[in-house]
């Protein structure tokens, strides 16, 4: 599928006037570019006629380091990819490496994790719609409403796994501890308050007349093209593919809860819709996280495998439904105790893909916006 | 023998392999274009990820049985090659992976570049020329994606050696400082 071309531009003409296309580069340390990343801009006027985005500031090829060290070694340096969303990291590593040596996860386990990972969501969504409203110009406020909730559950993983954000609680064949006594009761009662959480923003927010003028209409990315350019995660569903690893791998056991795929009908995929999707998908994290606290059995909480372990020579890939998209992890095991190839599929990085497609021909602050609406993490884009 | 399995592809194209321990499906170099549209055209909708591997020149030993019914070990050489590894799935029929494979040599590696096929190839493949130094033919905007420009050699090959300093650049005072260092200037 082709790229976007450049929109068609006219310099203004005057006699005694020099006029030409105003060159910025934005970041690496603009406010609203979510960490060190750098969009080279071409304007004429407001107009966006050429983008092209730049990374790299945070790489430290994680992927070498892991095949230098043993499987369980780089269990916490996933953490740090994406480092909002740490335990969903540490689920597709360990999804993936339960390919090679077949351990049988108990029944406790897959559904902590399953609480764990839909816990991550809600604070990514919530963070991420959080710091959408503060692109659009409101600033601090609607910011601090997302992160009260966030810190709420962000309390949860340290009582939990002893970390804030940087969990490292996911092992091969289950989880590092059980959680501490009451800590289910905590959770119950955070995810039975949440929805009254959720209807406030969503009357501050939906309906705000400045939301609806900025955001419809503005980056539209129709389904072809997000399809072709892999576009996953929410933002595929934005733009109305019905598309759902949860639905369509059924990875743990998320074949034995009822939910919702929220997506659209697919006309616009705009900017408002994937802020909207988002919205929906927390409604259906707290119907998920609302059955699997009802039917979480007690017993073990890891399977026996031992700490280094030499799998036999073969090829995996596992991939889950991460909340900024598909995150995938490639290995090949080679016989010996550390990966032969690690590689991590970063939905953020290829979500930028489409960047410049959906800027060209908009307004330089829409571009902004844009950017916030795709979430990105720079930790997960540099690796 | 559903249409989205590889032995489909197989029977269409049969120069393509099968490659059973990796459970991949192995390019010609000449075609890998070709297939990719068919694929493209039968419900390939979707290249998840796309990465490379290297391997290094390696002696391998098998055991064989010789004319006289004895076992003998043999040991030959596997010249090194990089492999580009792709992830195809189906959004339309739900289905998947179907793993490709391009294979190249290590010196001077080629391979098709298949974003106009997929776009979401476009940056997985830029970071496989930039981390392994494999020129993709086709490639709209091949550049560094993750490395600065204006650095030298492939960190993802196996036998890279990384320099003392990165960031080391001649300066106008280098002659004069390695004179001091020799003793010659008295500052």
């Amino acid at each position: 599928m082709s790229t976007a071309t450049a929109p068609n531009y006219e310099l203004l003409q005057q006699e005694g006037l020099e006029t030409s296309l105003l060159e910025i580069s934005m970041g690496p340390h603009h406010p609203s570019t979510h960490g060190v990343f750098r969009m080279d801009v071409k304007l004429d006027g407001e107009t966006v006629v050429e983008l092209r985005p730049v990374f790299g500031y945070l790489h430290r090829n994680h992927e070498k380091l892991a095949e230098n060290m043993t499987y369980l070694s780089s269990m916490p340096f996933t953490d740090r990819l994406d480092y909002f969303n740490s335990m969903t990291n540490n689920w597709a590593y360990a999804l993936a490496a339960e390919k090679l040596i077949e351990v049988e996860v108990p029944e406790r386990a897959e559904y902590l994790r399953v609480i764990m990972a839909e816990l991550t969501r809600l604070v990514n969504h919530v963070t991420l719609v959080g710091f959408f409203i503060n692109d659009l110009g409101a600033l601090g406020t609607p910011l601090m409403y997302a992160f009260r909730e966030r810190e709420k559950i962000l309390d949860l993983f340290e009582q939990a796994s002893g970390a804030r954000m940087m969990c490292n609680y996911f092992r091969f064949g289950g989880l590092r501890n059980d959680v501490p006594e009451g800590w289910l009761d905590r959770t119950r009662e955070l995810v039975d308050r949440f929805p009254a959480f959720l209807d406030e923003y969503e009357q501050l927010l939906c309906e705000n007349e400045i939301i609806l003028s900025r955001t419809q209409g503005v980056g539209n990315l129709s389904r072809e093209l997000a399809i072709n350019a892999g576009i996953t995660g929410p933002m595929l569903r934005a733009s109305g593919v019905n598309y759902d690893l949860r639905k369509v791998d059924a990875y743990g056991i998320y074949d034995r809860f009822k939910f919702r795929v929220p997506y659209t009908d697919g006309d616009t995929g705009d900017c408002y819709d994937r802020f909207m999707i988002r919205m929906l998908e927390m409604r259906e994290s707290v119907a998920i996280l609302k059955q699997a606290l009802a039917d979480i059995p007690e017993g073990d909480i890891i399977g026996k495998v031992s700490k280094v372990f030499k799998p036999k020579p073969a090829e995996v890939y596992g991939r889950i439904e991460g909340p900024k998209g598909e995150l995938g992890f490639y290995l090949i095991a080679d016989g010996t105790t550390k990966p032969y190839r690690y590689r991590v599929r970063p939905p953020s990085l290829i979500n930028l893909t489409v960047l410049r497609d959906m800027c060209l021909g908009g307004k330089i602050a829409d571009a902004v916006i844009i950017l916030g609406s795709i979430d990105i993490v720079l930790g997960e884009v540099d690796r | 023998m559903s249409e989205l399995s590889h032995e489909f592809l197989l029977k269409e194209f049969p120069e393509a392999q099968w490659d059973e321990a990796a459970g991949a499906v192995i390019l010609p170099a000449a075609n890998a274009r070709t297939i990719a549209e068919w694929l493209l055209a039968s419900g390939w909708d979707y290249c998840s990820n796309v990465t490379g591997v290297d391997y290094l020149e390696a002696e391998v030993k098998e055991k064989t049985t010789n004319a006289e019914g004895e076992t003998e070990t043999v040991t030959r050489t596997e010249p090194g090659r990089i492999d580009v590894v792709y992830h195809l799935y189906s959004i339309a029929n739900k289905t998947g992976p179907l793993v490709l494979k391009q294979r190249t040599g290590r010196d001077g590696a080629t391979a098709e570049s298949l974003t106009p096929v997929w776009r979401s190839c476009d940056l997985q493949e830029r970071e496989v020329y930039d981390l392994f130094g494999v020129n993709f033919k086709g490639h709209p905007d091949q550049r560094r994606i993750l490395m600065w420009d204006e650095f030298e050699g492939h960190p993802m090959r196996r036998d890279y050696s990384e320099p003392f300093d990165y960031e080391w650049e001649p300066t106008p005072h280098a002659e004069i400082l390695e004179k001091h260092q020799r003793g010659k200037v008295i500052i």
